[in-house]
């Protein structure tokens, strides 16, 4: 069994007991027992403070992986233009590799998309591998896939990480089952071990409310995917030197059994929430949907864009692509309004790394004000008109 | 202040299940009607409470709530199951509309006019009748609605005028039928109308009349105080022709078909009695914790404390008597106009005080549009008024008092 | 048409907080439930039912005993089948295991041409499972699908929402798709449906009765592990602003423009 209390340990404390989320830990004669019903989950481990929980893991041998070389990150593209993740990724990747002293490399799928690998290498890329061929033009999970794997076949990369974008999302998972091997989704964090030259993958677990590092410790390549605006890009550089490696596809065979039929891009007005510096978001303290309004003018006052929470959109006040939050975009501006909105664990996921957080809110004890840098117990109806005046009079 | 916390309470479902984790009494249901019960109470969260207001301000009939109904098996509950309903009785119609009153009336309402247009064909119709009409509205596919009221004819409903003469293999209606709650939306109606004015309460005849029959209009949609989701219109029959065999039970059969519906249905208004004062209490209350005067929560107050326990001291004296009616009548008791009656007219009489106070206790936010106290209090005025006044369940107590004394003597 | 449709039970802790003074987890004594999306493709599914007519839905989860709870509630709204995988061996499994058990318990099912999954589990929370189950049975998948436009004897037509917009692709059957939100909206179980659910058998899945590789299931399967769990350290604290609206607006707006942000 993965789990077990180590009874001289254990006192009976029962601090562990409403730690666990399946309810399945209960004390009897003042030692603590683990029900069938575990999950192998850990998130009882840290709330005994006596040490008495012990997880045990099963890993067989230690396989032999040194040769696997080389932080990868998937470039993706759309439309001929890098996604900013890629960079971002770029950027972490870099600080991987030189801990790892391994190569940071770049490999870039589409079709007429040479041109980006210079873009690649002035954003950090030792390498830029590039698959280019008509069927990789739009993405569809099997071409991707097959040529992702081959090449990762093929070069033994150590670690590859993806942006956890819509492709992104789709495309890892596929590859990891091909691949044999493990995959943290959604890091929030990374750090190398150069000992072991294994990936410290951290991400939140159960909404949030808990932070778990993984390990992918018998298999290669390790892979992640990272939300965009986790993390940062280098600074451009356009002198950097590096190589562009023409992956040859002669041998591929493309599976073309999926066909895109049509692609549109959203017809509503283009948020581009991941991008915006500036973002006034509402929640639903605003009370009703005429109340957006003042959300709008205070976004339009400040330059920035609306977002929203989830409870606003599922209200049907707004649409989907305002939605920040875990089941919406990660955002990270350099100022975030938060106006009525309470700050439930998946929305502070989606912003709490923004620069600047102001949160206005009728309930002090609301959460939202534990990640704020500035705090107003208050209306926000009453207050976003008052904001109004005073930013027309700096005018 | 409490504007954004009010509306929150409204529609938030773990709020909600936590809220009504303060349940009534233990009235011991079996397992079916306790689904029956939850299944209710959720549409009613989640789905008629957050429409509730804009139904309301813009007169439009719940159909997607009908939908929504139908799909979760509920418009047959009181349905026998050969026809596709779920074999329960009143007091499983009572259980569901106490829900949906809780969040709307008009709702409500809408769902057990069907059960009035309904319960004539369960009762006195034949075999036929029943299997051509019951199955598509145990499934909710269709609506009902029931005839009897006119313009000359409310209280004294012996007074009606609509005439239905024999002809051949059918029957022509004429005249004008008044105030039908889902007329024009049901597709169902039985019709109350005179076959032989001469043989005075023996000369009625109930008939099963369905839409969309040639001489079958309707008149304009009424504007209400309350319930005004539901649709209310007038019945115009001009020379409309109805086969004999749309005939419930005998000619002359009329006005039986009508005391004894009106009987059996008179449990469910209870129902939406006690289900409206449950939201007004419930409304009341919650803002009574919340609302600060004087340093502290209105609800600290006595004379709140004193309104808040009457309210709902009644409303489960109420809640009682409807419910031991429901399970009377479903039992099999032959006789049961007096308790019907007496169910009809306590809850009613005592939603319209609860509604009242509701109000009362929310002072001026209780009077304002943005919280739904004032609605429930416009809708409460109906069950005092409809399906026999309250004057008229006095009167019938009455009569059965002197009845069963005279027994007795 | 068979259709299989793969469900979570998920703690409804998403609610859970922190104990402040202890740093412990507080589950809020909400039960278990199904898993938000696997909601939505249930709907679905039972749409694609009514829409084809002679097809059956058959729900797949793997978990602990009480997810038959769960499994439960898919033949309430109105599932024809539901089939439970558990076992002890099957503890401690990751995306990966988790994903090769569910693909061979689909094997053994048996004459499957369609798969609907919830597009992420919100305890998880990764996306994975979907994928990697198309992955071990060779099918095409789509995630994030927002339509199904056509269905038939071979064919597929979805369309999946992306980054920019939506892309509307044909895949062969058998495939599998993960949905999102705007597909549908869930129905309530019925009566009737909650009725036939009390008396359904819900027949339980073993490693044994899967003849699964004991290397490829639970811990032993996961190539991924848990190193360490921890609370987030919280490292802000707000100035609180008292005061009148607007003067609370006033000193916040000097703030931000201190900032150059206003």
């Amino acid at each position: 069994m993965g789990i077990s209390i180590l009874n001289d340990k254990c006192i009976g404390c029962k601090l562990c007991v409403p730690a666990c989320p399946f309810g399945v830990i209960t004390v009897a004669e003042k030692k603590a027992l683990i029900g069938d019903a575990c999950t192998l989950c850990g998130a009882c481990e840290p709330a005994c403070k006596f040490g008495a929980i012990k997880f045990a893991y099963e890993t067989g041998p230690a396989a032999d992986l040194s040769a696997y070389q080389g932080v990868w990150v998937f470039a993706e593209q759309r439309g001929g233009k890098l996604a900013d993740v890629a960079l971002e990724l770029l950027g972490e990747g870099r600080q991987l590799a030189t801990v790892l002293q391994q190569p940071l490399a770049a490999f870039l799928l589409g079709s007429g998309i040479g041109h980006l690998a210079k873009e690649l290498i002035a954003f950090g890329a030792e390498r830029v591998y590039v698959a280019d061929h008509a069927d990789l033009r739009g993405f569809i999970e099997d071409s991707y896939t097959t040529v992702l794997t081959e090449m990762a076949r093929a070069q033994k990369p150590n670690i590859i990480l993806l942006g956890a974008t819509a492709i992104g999302r789709s495309l890892a998972p596929r590859v990891a089952a091909r691949l044999g091997t493990g995959l943290t989704a959604d890091c929030t964090g990374l750090a190398a071990d150069p000992g072991t030259k294994d990936l410290l993958q951290t991400r939140p677990a159960f909404g949030g409310n808990v932070m778990a590092t993984i390990l992918t410790q018998n298999h290669r390549p390790q892979m992640a995917t990272v939300r965009p605006r986790v993390f940062c890009p280098l600074p451009k550089d356009e002198n950097r030197i590096g190589e562009t490696v023409n992956w040859n596809l002669a041998k591929t065979v493309f599976d073309h059994r999926v066909k895109l039929l049509e692609s549109m891009t959203a017809q509503d007005e283009k948020v581009n929430l991941a991008e915006a510096e500036i973002i006034v978001s509402a929640g639903r303290g605003l009370g009703d949907q005429k109340n957006l309004c003042l959300v709008k003018d205070l976004a339009d006052a400040l330059g920035g864009v609306v977002g929203a929470s989830r409870a606003v959109v599922d209200a049907g006040w707004i649409a989907y692509q305002h939605q920040v939050g875990q089941t919406g975009k990660t955002v990270r501006p350099k100022l975030y309004v938060a106006c009525g909105i309470h700050g439930a664990i998946q929305h502070l996921a989606g912003m709490q790394s923004a620069e600047v957080i102001v949160a206005i809110n009728k309930n002090p004890e609301a959460p939202i004000f534990k990640v704020a840098h500035y705090g107003i117990v208050g209306d926000a109806m009453e207050v976003i008109p008052e904001m109004l005046k005073e930013l027309k009079k700096a005018k | 202040m409490s504007i954004a916390l009010m509306r929150e309470g409204l529609c938030l479902p773990i709020a909600n299940m936590l809220e009504r984790m303060i349940t009534p009494m233990e009235y011991f249901l079996d397992e079916q009607q306790q689904m029956i019960k939850e299944l209710a109470a959720r549409i009613a969260d989640e789905r008629v409470a957050p429409v509730a207001a804009e139904l309301d301000e813009k007169e439009e009939f719940p159909w997607e709530l009908i939908r929504v109904l139908a799909d979760a098996d509920l418009c047959g509950v009181y349905i026998p199951e050969e026809y596709g309903g779920l074999g329960g009785g009143v007091f499983e119609q009572v259980l569901v509309v106490e829900e949906l009153s809780r969040a709307c009336s008009g709702v409500a309402a809408s769902y057990a006019a069907t059960g009035l247009g309904t319960f004539p064909i369960l009762m006195f119709g034949n075999d036929e009748q029943k299997k051509r009409y019951l199955p598509e509205i145990a499934s909710g596919k269709k609506l009902a609605a029931f005839g009897l009221t006119e313009a000359n004819a409310g209280s004294d409903a012996a007074g009606i005028e609509t005439t239905a003469v024999a002809d051949g293999d059918s029957y022509m209606l004429n005249g004008t039928k008044q105030w039908i709650t889902n007329g024009g939306e049901a597709d169902i109606y039985t019709i109350i109308a005179m076959t032989d004015k001469k043989k005075g309460t023996r000369g009625a005849t109930a008939f099963i009349v369905e839409k969309d029959t040639p001489g079958f209009g309707y008149g304009k949609k009424e504007k209400k105080m309350g319930i005004r989701s539901s649709a209310t219109r007038e019945l115009v029959f001009t020379d409309c022709r109805v086969p004999k065999t749309n005939v419930l039970g005998r000619e002359g059969m009329g006005f039986i078909v009508a005391m004894k519906t009106l009987d059996r249905t008179r449990p469910g208004i209870g129902g939406q009695a006690i289900g409206i004062a449950q939201g007004a209490l419930d409304a009341a209350v919650k803002f009574a914790r919340e609302r600060r005067q004087f340093g502290v929560p209105v609800i600290s107050f006595q004379a709140v404390q004193h309104m808040l326990a009457d309210m709902a001291t009644q409303l489960e004296a109420a809640r009682a008597l409807v419910y031991a009616t429901a399970r009377m009548i479903d039992s099999g008791v032959k006789d049961f106009s007096k308790e019907a009656a007496m169910a009809k007219v306590f809850a009613s009489d005592m939603a319209m005080r609860v509604t009242t106070d509701a109000v009362q206790v929310m002072g001026g936010h209780g009077y304002m549009r943005e919280y739904p106290v004032e609605k429930m209090m416009r809708d409460a005025k109906i069950t005092q008024i409809y399906e026999g006044t309250n004057q008229i369940q006095r009167n019938v107590i009455g009569g059965e008092l002197i009845k069963e004394y005279a027994g007795k003597k | 048409m068979k259709i299989v449709v793969c469900i979570k039970q998920v703690p409804g802790t998403t609610e859970v907080k922190i104990n402040p003074e202890t740093n412990t987890l507080i589950r809020e004594g909400i039960p278990n439930e199904i898993n938000v999306l696997d909601l939505y493709a249930i709907e679905e599914a039972l749409r694609l039912k009514e829409r084809l007519g002679e097809s059956t839905v058959v729900a797949l989860s793997m978990g602990p005993p009480q997810a038959a709870e769960s499994l439960r509630q898919t033949i309430a709204l109105g599932a024809d089948e539901a089939i439970l995988l558990s076992d002890r061996a099957f503890a401690g499994a990751d995306t990966l295991a988790t994903a090769y058990t569910l693909a061979e318990a689909i094997k053994k099912i048996g004459d499957v041409s369609l798969i609907l999954c919830g597009k992420q589990a919100v305890d998880g929370d990764t996306a994975q499972v979907g994928p990697e189950v198309a992955e071990n049975l060779g099918w095409p998948h789509l995630t994030y699908v927002r339509k199904i436009n056509e269905i038939g004897g071979q064919e597929v037509i979805a369309e999946r929402m992306t980054d920019d917009g939506y892309e509307r692709l044909s895949l062969p059957l058998p495939a599998l798709l993960t949905v999102i939100k705007e597909i549908n909206e869930p129905r309530l179980p019925g009566i009737k449906g909650q009725m036939r659910a009390k008396k359904a058998e819900i027949p339980i899945w073993t490693a044994e009765s899967l003849n699964a590789d004991p290397d490829r299931i639970g811990q032993k399967g996961s190539p991924t592990w848990v190193k360490k769990i921890f609370y987030p350290e919280s490292t802000v604290t707000a100035e609180i602003i008292a005061g009148s609206p607007s003067e609370q607006a006033a000193c916040v707006v000097e703030r931000l423009k201190g900032l150059g942000m206003a």
